[in-house]
């Protein structure tokens, strides 16, 4: 289940930049006087995907669905429980710190809430300066501030804001500040983890534009973790949906946002308010909440909330399976005649 | 006359260095019965303060409020704090973002439900109890009878939420003020929350004052909106007219900046609209139009002399020197 899963025909010869085979993050639970394990989290169970050069993969899903996880297991910041990353066809989730010290300079990371994630006591310099002065990308002092100004046009600060310490910045402005660190190493990926989602509207839109703006210009990977559609569907290129800790569906954008193959996919696509006044839609509207990930429902996870489940559902776990070129979805319904099957509508031809 | 006219509304804070902070600065607004107006905004546009405002939640000082807010012809700002007690809960309540902490987590749900029945209409604990299970029933909690003796925590988020709904409705209020009672929600459980509210609406006939920064939200929910910048009202109009023509270049703007679902359906997305700049500071007293600093069609009146809301359109009002006009029937 690794390359062969997601269509990479574009892209023959090449390997992807990122590939993630089959990831497992379970968090044990500790219980009692003496800290027994009672259980487990299954916080990701499973979950393989690839990211090209220069490509934005976004990851979707509601809250608990491990789509944060994922993004911290990649980074290390905790060890995964079983499968591989391979960064540029380096296989890197079982090198020691050490030996992952030099790599850590590829892959950058922007979180959520920009007013917690840099130090107050540091000045915008300093806090810059750490990553370049740990992967040693510059010599001396004069080169250290022509890095600086330059990763302060690229997030578009003015210069002089190096001087000046976090909480002199508005939200927007400092989550500008956290992008330009995410930068400071050159890397080849970011990863955004709900980046602009604590962000006011207008804010937020700066915040995209920039990043797409980024994207070209470096050619920067991208791997976009966000609970908000519309938001991704207006700057990926590839869309997966996690739900408990599994990918059910992952397709390019337009196919999943024009014709989803998974009803998870359909039901959260038709649950997001759009702001179209008398806008006639069809709404889904699942019932009760997400099953817990300590205790997940056997056979397909999202069985007790789909409207179309039927017996097999309950008992036989469904595999992702290639339904249209590149859209693979994990679902009993397309085996069935295409007749029975809800989802096994096509794409609507571009206007 | 309307259920609730606000009237010139100025909440200002005194801040620790002497300055003051005007946080709400004279707005205007009513709503009728039944109603739901929604007011939207960016963080710091004042909206939350003008929901807190109402219900006299903004403790005084630092906080000073000046106006006026009829509520059924009576003024909330000349009322004692014990008239207001029994108008909170009771005539006007309220649902708060944030379920998990604006529900106590030491007493039952039944209990919590129970609290304003009891004062407000005087029932028994039983009678309190069994009035408790019929709202649960009522807002869609499966087993009613067995989670009314349940705590907080062991509800899930959409389900605190919906419990929050049930203490906010169980006085059959006249006015239901929400302030973003669903951001903090999945989109799967928004849906359920809004569909419950829309339901709920033309079952108890409670006018609801939705405060939100989800344009899709207000879309889907609102008859009427007032969008909020930097404390004052820029514009209000019925929820088609705003969405199919705005006239304030903030609205332009707000309305640019969403991306909308379904985009990429029509080739290439384009860029997003983005309004360049920061909200001023509340600190200074603004002259002229308060957008000035952001607004792209910008000229020297603009810095100089605040515009006045006015009626662009038959019952559409905003407040821009330049906002295209259309001819009024007499």
């Amino acid at each position: 289940m690794s390359t062969s899963m997601t269509d990479r025909s574009a892209h023959r010869g090449l390997p992807p930049l990122l590939e993630v085979n089959d990831l497992k993050k379970h968090f044990p639970i500790k219980a009692g006087f003496f800290g027994n394990t009672t259980g487990h989290v299954y916080a990701v169970d499973g979950v393989s995907f690839h990211i090209e050069k220069g490509e934005t993969l976004s990851l979707v899903g509601e809250s608990g669905c491990g789509k944060s996880t994922v993004g911290k297991a990649l980074l290390r910041l905790f060890p995964p429980t079983a499968g591989q990353v391979v960064l540029d066809g380096k296989r890197i989730d079982d090198l020691s710190q050490g030996q992952l010290r030099p790599i850590r300079r590829r892959v950058g990371v922007v979180f959520q809430d920009p007013f917690s994630s840099l130090n107050p006591r540091m000045r915008v310099k300093d806090l810059l300066a750490e990553p370049i002065r740990n992967y040693g990308l510059a010599k001396n002092g004069a080169e250290l501030d022509e890095r600086l100004a330059k990763l302060m046009d690229l997030v578009r600060l003015p210069r002089d804001a190096v001087t000046r310490w976090p909480h002199e910045f508005s939200g927007g402005q400092r989550q500008r500040i956290c992008i330009a660190r995410a930068l400071a190493g050159e890397p080849d990926l970011i990863i955004c983890d709900e980046a602009v989602s604590a962000l006011d509207v207008s804010v937020k839109a700066q915040i995209v534009n920039l990043l797409q703006d980024l994207q070209t210009q470096l050619g920067l990977a991208m791997l976009f973790i966000s609970h908000d559609l519309a938001i991704v569907e207006h700057m990926t290129h590839r869309v997966a949906v996690m739900y408990l800790g599994k990918i059910v569906e992952i397709a390019p954008r337009r196919s999943l946002f024009g014709a989803p193959k998974h009803p998870y996919t359909e039901a959260l696509l038709s649950a997001v308010p759009v702001p179209e006044p008398g806008a006639s839609r069809q709404r889904i509207v699942l019932k009760g909440d997400v099953p817990s990930p300590i205790n997940p429902p056997k056979g397909c996870r999202f069985h007790t909330r789909c409207p179309y489940a039927f017996d097999r559902c309950r008992t036989d776990e469904p595999e992702l399976k290639q339904t249209q070129p590149g859209q693979w979805a994990a679902c009993h319904l397309h085996d069935l005649p295409e007749a029975s099957n809800p989802l096994a509508r096509s794409l609507p031809a571009a206007a | 006359m309307a259920l609730l006219e606000v009237e010139n509304l100025q909440t200002h804070f005194r801040t620790p260095d002497g300055g003051v902070n005007r946080a709400v600065d004279g707005l205007s607004f009513s709503v009728e019965a039944g109603e739901t107006v929604a007011i939207v905004g960016e963080s710091g546009c004042g909206k939350s303060v003008t929901s807190m405002s109402i219900l006299r939640l903004i403790p005084e000082p630092p906080g000073q409020l000046a106006g006026s807010i009829r509520f059924q012809g009576k003024d909330l700002l000349k009322l004692t704090e014990r008239e207001m007690r029994a108008i909170r809960g009771n005539e006007i309540s309220m649902i708060f973002q944030e379920p998990m902490t604006s529900l106590n987590p030491v007493l039952s749900i039944g209990q919590q439900i129970g609290e304003a029945l009891r004062l407000h209409q005087g029932l028994s604990k039983q009678q309190a109890e069994a009035k408790a299970v019929e709202m649960l029933t009522l807002v869609g909690i499966p087993a009613p009878d067995k989670r009314v003796k349940e705590y907080p925590h062991q509800l899930s988020g959409g389900m605190r939420q919906r419990v929050m709904i049930a203490i906010a409705l169980a006085c059959n209020p006249k006015l239901l003020i929400a302030d973003e009672p669903t951001t903090a929600l999945d989109v799967t459980i928004q849906a359920q929350i809004l569909d419950l509210m829309r339901d709920l609406k033309h079952r108890v006939g409670a006018a609801i004052v939705l405060i939100t920064h989800d344009l899709g939200v207000v879309a889907e929910v609102a008859e009427r909106v007032i969008v909020m910048y930097a404390g004052r009202k820029v514009e209000e109009a019925n929820v088609a007219d705003l969405f199919r023509n705005p006239r304030h270049p903030y609205t332009q703007g707000l309305l640019g900046a969403v991306p909308k679902l379904g985009s990429s359906l029509e080739g290439e997305t384009e860029r997003l609209a983005e309004i360049p700049g920061l909200v001023p500071s509340l600190k200074q007293k603004i002259q002229g139009c308060v957008f000035a600093s952001r607004c792209p069609k910008v000229t020297e009146l603009c810095r100089e002399v605040a515009p006045a809301l006015e009626e662009k359109a038959p019952r559409h009002v905003a407040a821009c020197h330049y906002a295209e006009r259309e001819a009024i029937a007499a």
